[in-house]
């Protein structure tokens, strides 16, 4: 492994200096009180620009990004991010402009946003969005919290229990408790959809809301969202819309029209933004008309005198969840996605995305276990249930494995009702070409399984480091440089 | 445009080979009464050539601090990004990735992050900080929700010295029926009100928040109020400014439990707001409270040193309703550019940032003092002070008219930020428009 920037550090190389000062002498004194003051200036390396330039070359020879290859990383929409959005985000006009400007000296800023706010309600069918979120569960909370808000503005305070399929992602659960809700699982049915029984026997008039992702994190669509919608709505509740699979359904169905009141996007994954090695994201949330009062503040509008204003005048808002309007400079490249893409293109990507992942699905069906093996939209589950029985080869073996050929692996030991599961999602901008070349590693690789295991359970042994110690991670915590640490 | 590489030939014998004639076959789970019938209402795809001069035309719409000297701060600042940072961060490598969730190909992700928290906790004193959250508003909500978690208190004291979307933004976090939040008067001397701060401050107080500097710029009396905090056995919650802790006295110095802020100043570019980073550090005895992701340090099974993400059983893809937080995606990207920031400026760098912000905001107060203006309050600040205006949103349009991007508007007042960005001869033109339309 490369030095640690602590390492590598030289007293007196760093040559980053200020222009001399113009002001005059007593004029633009030090004048902080010395109780205030630090003893000492804070420990950071002193490095010079050439070392720390090739100290981050090098850390990014390690690091794999969708630019290196094919990332097949179920639920995370790991598809091309297109470079000229990157230019866009990059632009004076957008990276150098403060959000607290008077509003006349940022009417374009505002305006991409007006306008991005539109294509997302069309292409979710909903009426208004917020783009204040800066995640996709940042998004959840703001849904939940809008859920809430609704129930209580009707005096209707017994509401205090969030639904949530057993197939869900982490997040859902973990909102619904931040949001000071209690969750309760529903259950999947043989199918792998929502169970129809065990949704009637939870729904109650205790029950705030359904969170739910269609297609779901099988990948399956939820055929009776409609009647799942139905039956929400009767029992008083409301439906959610996790965006997460978005892609597998946009410009084909709406979730406004399945029937949900709140969606929230991930732009991070439906709309080509970068994932950045964690973040950041950007988690919009779409509501229909009767909650629009909820929205946290401020809202984008566009005047009479055609300018364009923040309006803070929303007394119901559930309040701000972020500074400012949200990850904008995300959103510029999502606009740009959107832009570039229009209409025929927003539908076209959908369409790839299934054909790519049934294609995977149909031709890795007779190597490996497929328990939902039906038409599937934007992603799959397939499992290790033959090569564990037959070689003891795991799913996080051949996850492993999978890095030594040069991909990053699929979502692995997700969705939880699924046992050694591989979450395959490859998006629609691989061409065949590499979809044919995934296919024909992971056959190797089940051949491997059975004729050499060892190989497959040593993996991976062409990286820099191979499987690493967790439980002395978690046992004894090493959370920050330390000199005494070191070996 | 379109970035899908295969063709309408590839596509159609593509579905052949699944035994499929048509592209609708695909969807034919979807039932008929909830498909999309129409084609979305969305203008057509644009070249890349089109799209450029488009986004350009919009961009060029915004009075940007390229050409606009910007006097705002408010929790945003214009802060000099060096050009190594801005071209590193630009790696696809580090941008294209995904969270690090498979350490042995993401060794480069890990290692940036683990020296990031390193980074925090030299600047802020700290023990523990985790590997950023979405702003500095939220990483407030989450630390006060941390200081809920662990004392199984209510309170939650803010004084009126703190950013106002901070503190909203901490409202909206905390779990209602569960926690109070509770704002001290405002006494009118630009900093907490010691006496109370002190009635305020009871047994059911689970944290007593302080902003330093503060909203307005100034240096609260943080050994008084850090006495008041932990007598009744709550936590001292500080919000920081990156910058300013250079030369300030640490959180660790000053005792905090949990000191959180917002990280844009260290190499972020302003972008309207976002994507900044929060950061978060705590002490070694709220370790395992901490929300988000925390890589730590380890060794493969060959004994090679080794990162990975740690203490999962912290967070929602593990622990699900009974996480610590619901956060996932974090702001890493944001991270590793501060980290690249404090790599690049160096610890003296770092000072000098900090010294001629501060040195250009004395300047600044000399020089208005002088041309007859008035200083809201009378305290030491770091790079922000209070002027006393009319009407703010007027002399802010008046000044935009002369190239300026002027103050936060106070009642009454405009709060400006200096950095090391501004020079002489642009504060003296920001006093000159001042002197003559200040008090018109």
């Amino acid at each position: 492994m490369p030095e640690l920037l602590f390492e590598k550090g030289v007293k007196g190389s760093n040559a980053f200096t200020l222009p001399p000062s113009e002001l005059p002498a007593d004029t633009g004194e030090f004048s902080l009180p010395a109780e205030h003051l630090r003893d000492l200036p804070p420990a950071i390396p002193e490095l010079s620009e050439v070392e720390v330039v090739r100290h981050y070359m090098g850390l990014s020879h390690l690091a794999y990004g969708v630019d290196d290859g094919m990332y097949p990383l179920g639920s995370c929409t790991m598809k091309y991010n297109p470079k000229i959005n990157e230019w866009a985000a990059r632009l004076p006009g957008f990276a150098d402009i403060h959000p607290l400007q008077p509003e006349n000296s940022v009417q374009g800023a505002m305006a991409m946003l007006y306008e991005l706010e539109g294509m997302l309600n069309e292409i979710g069918g909903m009426d208004r969005f917020t783009l204040q979120p800066a995640a996709g569960a940042h998004g959840e909370f703001v849904g939940i919290r809008i859920i809430r808000a609704y129930h209580m503005h009707r005096d209707d305070d017994k509401r205090t229990v969030i639904l949530v399929p057993d197939s869900a992602h982490g997040t859902n659960p973990a909102t619904a408790s931040a949001a000071g809700f209690k969750m309760v699982e529903v259950k999947s049915d043989p199918l792998g959809m929502v169970d129809m029984d065990d949704l009637k026997h939870k729904l109650n008039d205790e029950v705030a809301g359904l969170m739910l992702t269609n297609p779901n994190t099988l990948g399956l669509f939820e055929k009776n969202i409609v009647e799942i919608a139905r039956l929400v709505h009767e029992a008083g509740g409301l439906l959610y819309y996790d965006g997460a699979n978005l892609n597998a359904v946009m410009g084909v169905s709406r979730p406004g029209d399945m029937g949900f009141d709140i969606v929230h996007y991930n732009l991070h994954k439906t709309f080509a933004t970068p994932h950045g090695g964690g973040g950041p994201g950007s988690g919009p949330v779409g509501v229909k008309a009767f909650l629009a009062d909820f929205l946290p503040r401020p809202t984008v509008e566009l005047g009479e005198d055609g300018k364009y204003f923040f309006d803070y005048d929303h007394p119901l808002s559930i309040g701000k969840v972020k500074s400012f309007y949200g990850n904008f400079g995300v959103m510029v490249k999502a606009y740009a996605y959107i832009k570039a893409l229009g209409a025929e293109g927003i539908k076209d990507a959908c369409v790839q995305a299934v054909l790519n992942a049934n294609y995977l699905r149909h031709h890795l069906a007779d190597t490996y276990d497929i328990p939902y093996n039906v038409l599937c939209k934007h992603e799959f589950v397939a499992t290790a249930r033959r090569q564990l029985e037959e070689s003891h080869i795991s799913t996080m073996d051949i996850a492993k494995r999978l890095i030594d050929y040069g991909y990053h692996p699929p979502t692995v030991y997700f969705p939880l009702i699924v046992k050694e599961a591989m979450m395959l999602e490859p998006t629609e901008t691989e061409s065949r070409e590499r979809l044919d070349e995934f296919i024909a590693v992971m056959k190797n690789i089940a051949r491997e399984a059975k004729e050499t295991p060892d190989i497959v359970h040593a993996a991976p042994t062409r990286t820099i480091i191979g499987r690493v110690d967790e439980v002395t991670a978690a046992r004894h915590p090493v959370l920050s440089y330390q000199e005494e640490k070191q070996a | 445009m379109r970035y899908t590489p295969n063709s309408g030939d590839v596509v159609t014998s593509m579905l052949h080979s699944i035994g499929l004639s048509r592209p609708e076959e695909l969807f034919s789970d979807i039932p008929d009464e909830i498909k999309l019938n129409r084609p979305l209402e969305l203008q057509p795809g644009m070249s890349e050539l089109a799209l450029r001069r488009e986004l350009k035309k919009l961009a060029d719409l915004n009075a940007d601090g390229q050409n606009y000297p910007c006097f705002l701060g408010a929790g945003c600042y214009d802060h000099y990004i060096p050009a190594a940072v801005e071209q590193l961060s630009a790696r696809a490598e580090f941008y294209t990735a995904y969270t690090p969730y498979q350490p042995e190909i993401s060794q480069g992700i890990l290692q940036s992050i683990f020296e990031y928290q390193s980074l925090i906790c030299r600047l802020t004193g700290m023990d523990v900080a985790n590997a950023s959250v979405y702003d500095g508003g939220s990483a407030l909500g989450e630390a006060c929700k941390m200081a809920w978690e662990q004392s199984k208190r209510r309170r939650i004291i803010l004084p009126p010295t703190l950013n106002p979307d901070y503190a909203e933004i901490a409202t909206t976090y905390s779990i209602v029926n569960e926690m109070k939040m509770y704002l001290l008067p405002d006494n009118g001397s630009g900093v907490i009100d010691l006496k109370a701060l002190e009635a305020a401050a009871d047994d059911s107080t689970a944290a007593v928040v302080v902003q330093y500097p503060n909203f307005f710029g100034h240096l609260e009396d943080i050994a008084a109020i850090e006495k008041i905090a932990h007598r009744g056995k709550g936590l001292l919650i500080m919000v920081v400014d990156p910058i300013a802790l250079a030369c300030l006295k640490t959180p660790g110095a000053w005792g905090a439990d949990i000191a959180v802020g917002d990280g844009q100043p260290l190499g972020n570019p302003m972008s309207f707001g976002g994507p900044h980073l929060g950061f978060m550090a705590v002490t070694n005895k709220l370790m395992r409270k901490v929300p988000g992701r925390l890589v730590g340090q380890t060794t493969d099974h060959q004994g090679r040193r080794a990162f990975v993400l740690t203490l999962q059983a912290r967070e929602q893809h593990i622990r699900r309703e009974k996480a610590n937080s619901n956060i996932c995606s974090n702001q890493a990207l944001n991270a590793l550019t501060a980290a690249m920031y404090m790599a690049m400026v160096g610890p003296e760098g770092l000072a000098a940032v900090a010294r001629r912000s501060h040195e250009m905001a004395v300047y600044a107060a000399g020089a208005m003092r002088k041309a007859g203006l008035k200083l809201r309050y009378d305290q030491p600040f770091f790079r922000e002070f209070a002027v006393e205006v009319n009407e703010p949103g007027t002399v802010n349009q008046y000044l935009l008219q002369n190239g300026i991007i002027g103050g936060y508007e106070l009642n009454g007042a405009l709060l400006f930020a200096f950095t090391e960005k501004r020079t002489k001869a642009e504060i003296d033109e920001l006093v000159d428009l001042l002197g003559g339309v200040a008090n018109a």
